[in-house]
């Protein structure tokens, strides 16, 4: 670590997997109601199982950005953070906030939730992912504005880099399409169409930039291949990204009561959304072929060539499987959907935040360069039953989600949805038993950071040239 | 990538490329919201549809439930339930009738408690919600 001030970031990697531990018992919880469908009802029914899950997810992810820009940015800029204090300041409000809004979904009922924050008032609620009262949505601008404004006036005076431009403008971008959040017209049509704005163009617009610009700081780390190189890679990734992906949006305005051009627009674009992630993983593995030094942190390139693999497969070819309009009519909301989501968010986004965690947190606990081989071979331990549960998760949600199209929506003689959902119940269980397998791979994850900590560094903690 | 494809090239087919497809998209939206009227169904929204919409989601249905194929995937679409259930007294009618215990080893709707004019304001909303024009979606009355 070269800045006294890139260790704030200790504490939002923190956060984030502890964020992360919830989510997966929350996703274990929502799996096993899926086939006992009384399971923990009235107490805690399925939707605010699922609310807590997916926020739980969204918040961490923020949280594992925002802790990975606090570690990249002052090494790119080459300076100290602006204010280490306000980031710390920020921490401690979004955890509070987001604690209490978890508090909320599980202790009060939503509508109760609703009354007393005052929804009435400026009504943005029960949207999907977009559940937060709206005083918690107020609270993320404000943290969002103020971690913007540090990240900024640190890039504004220090060293400007591609990897740094590209991390700000795609998390300026995640801040400003947020505020669609706050629009929720009666008009069913316009709230679904603008909604889409905030949660499209998060995970298939600005957010591949937050990827792109992490993954080519922990490559030019990890491999010492040249700046000029990867950066030019990361510019020609991104600029596929949003050149199909932002007309992309169209997938998901086929069947909502927008117009029928879409259903061309949204097709031919987002077929092509693949694209950016086969290069992604395309860079990747050149990068590491090209190295120039063989760095003993294996955990983090692991992680590395991990995400730009499972981030194709999720996002780029689950994406693609349902992405025709003629496809999609069968499948839209079912199962498959769910199976995509699952790898996508899975390989894209969380892989990221721990490939970074994995790269800065030994430097942050005051190791030279990697963690000792014992924690690191727990890791990729973790590293393997993770996303290898992962995988089966979404093979098996793709086998319901092909029954349950043709059960319900293709045969000759439809069936209902739950006559359907009873026909498929192995899938949810052998689903439920991959989620386990996951969870046990997170629990190693932690275990991971407790492990050899008092052995000496893996490789004696220097890197040797390739 | 060949040498002769600079950093800089690359650069200014982001922000080039971007900015292009920004304005396309921006283009194609302002395209959808005149086109909306003749689709979106509405002059149907009165204040009981409206009011309907606030229920829907300070219940947070879409948390179970999918409406025009969007939300959750562990209870039916909804987007044509006016239509499967039979009219506005089919909807009140499973609604009113869910157990507050659920039902043993299945998947059931909580009871919501609501009064007689919620129920009407959320059937109403339902039955907006079914005159959408959805280029023929779902495919049958299954959902």
């Amino acid at each position: 670590m070269n800045y006294q001030s890139q260790s704030v970031a200790k504490l939002y990697f923190i956060a984030a997997i502890g964020l992360f531990v919830g989510q997966i018992l929350f996703g274990v919880i929502l799996g096993l109601q899926y086939v006992i469908g009384d399971f923990l009802f009235p107490e805690i029914p399925f939707n605010v199982a699922r609310m807590v899950h997916t926020n739980l997810l969204i918040v961490w992810l923020l949280f594992g950005f925002m802790g990975a820009a606090y570690f990249l940015v002052p090494e790119e800029a080459e300076r100290e953070l602006h204010s280490p204090l306000l980031a710390k300041v920020m921490f401690w409000i979004f955890l509070v906030a987001g604690a209490l809004t978890i508090l909320g979904y599980l202790l009060v009922p939503y509508a109760g939730l609703a009354q007393m924050t005052g929804n009435d008032l400026l009504p943005t609620m029960g949207r999907e992912f977009l559940e937060q009262p709206t005083i918690t949505k107020i609270g993320i601008v404000i943290v969002a504005l103020a971690f913007l404004y540090n990240i900024g006036m640190t890039i504004l005076k220090g060293r400007k880099t591609a990897i740094s431009l590209v991390l700000l403008i795609g998390l300026l971008g995640l801040a400003l399409l947020f505020l669609f959040a706050f629009y929720n017209p009666d008009n069913l049509v316009k709230d679904k169409f603008y909604w889409w704005w905030v949660v499209h163009l998060w995970v298939e617009g600005v957010w591949e930039l937050i990827l792109g610009s992490i993954l080519a700081f922990v490559l030019i780390k990890t491999t010492g291949v040249d700046r000029e190189v990867i950066e030019k890679w990361l510019y020609v990734i991104i600029a596929m990204t949003l050149i199909t992906g932002i007309i992309g949006t169209g997938h998901h305005y086929y069947w909502i009561g927008t117009p029928e051009y879409w259903q061309w627009w949204g097709s031919i674009f987002s077929a092509m959304e693949p694209i950016p992630f086969f290069m992604m993983t395309v860079f990747a593995f050149n990068m590491v072929n090209r190295r120039r030094r063989n760095h003993p942190n294996k955990a983090a390139l692991l992680w590395a060539l991990g995400t730009a693999v499972m981030a194709f497969l999720g996002a780029g070819v689950w994406g693609f499987l349902h992405t025709l309009a003629p496809v999609n009519y069968y499948t839209h909301g079912s199962q498959i959907t769910a199976a995509h989501g699952h790898m996508a968010f899975y390989g894209a986004y969380v892989m990221i935040v721990l490939a970074m965690i994995s790269y800065a947190m030994p430097l942050m606990r005051g190791r030279k360069v990697a963690g000792s081989n014992r924690s690191q071979t727990v890791e990729m331990w973790s590293f393997w039953l993770m996303t290898v549960s992962m995988v089966f998760i979404t093979l098996f949600l793709t086998a319901a989600g092909v029954l349950q199209t043709y059960l319900q929506r293709y045969s000759d003689e439809p069936l209902p949805f739950m006559v359907v959902q009873d026909k498929i119940e192995i899938f949810y269980w052998l689903r439920e038993v991959a989620g386990v397998v996951f969870l046990i791979g997170l629990i190693l994850y932690v275990i991971s950071f407790f492990v050899g900590n008092s052995d000496p560094e893996a490789g004696g903690g220097v890197e040797e040239s390739a | 990538m060949s040498q002769s494809f600079t950093k800089a090239m690359a650069r200014n087919i982001f922000y080039g490329g971007s900015l292009f497809f920004i304005l396309v998209f921006l283009g194609l939206s302002y395209d959808t919201n005149s086109a909306l009227p003749e689709r979106d169904n509405r002059g149907a929204i009165t204040e009981t549809v409206a009011h309907g919409k606030r229920l829907w989601e300070e219940n947070n249905c879409i948390g179970c439930h999918t409406l025009l194929g969007e939300g959750a995937y562990f209870a039916p679409e909804l987007g044509n339930v006016y239509k499967r259930l039979g009219g506005k007294a089919g909807i009140i009618g499973f609604i009113k009738s869910r157990p507050a215990e659920g039902i043993p080893g299945r998947r059931s709707m909580p009871q919501f408690n609501f009064s007689d004019e919620e129920l009407d304001a959320l059937a109403e909303f339902l039955k907006y919600s079914s005159e959408i024009n959805t280029a023929g979606w779902p495919p049958n009355i299954q959902g």
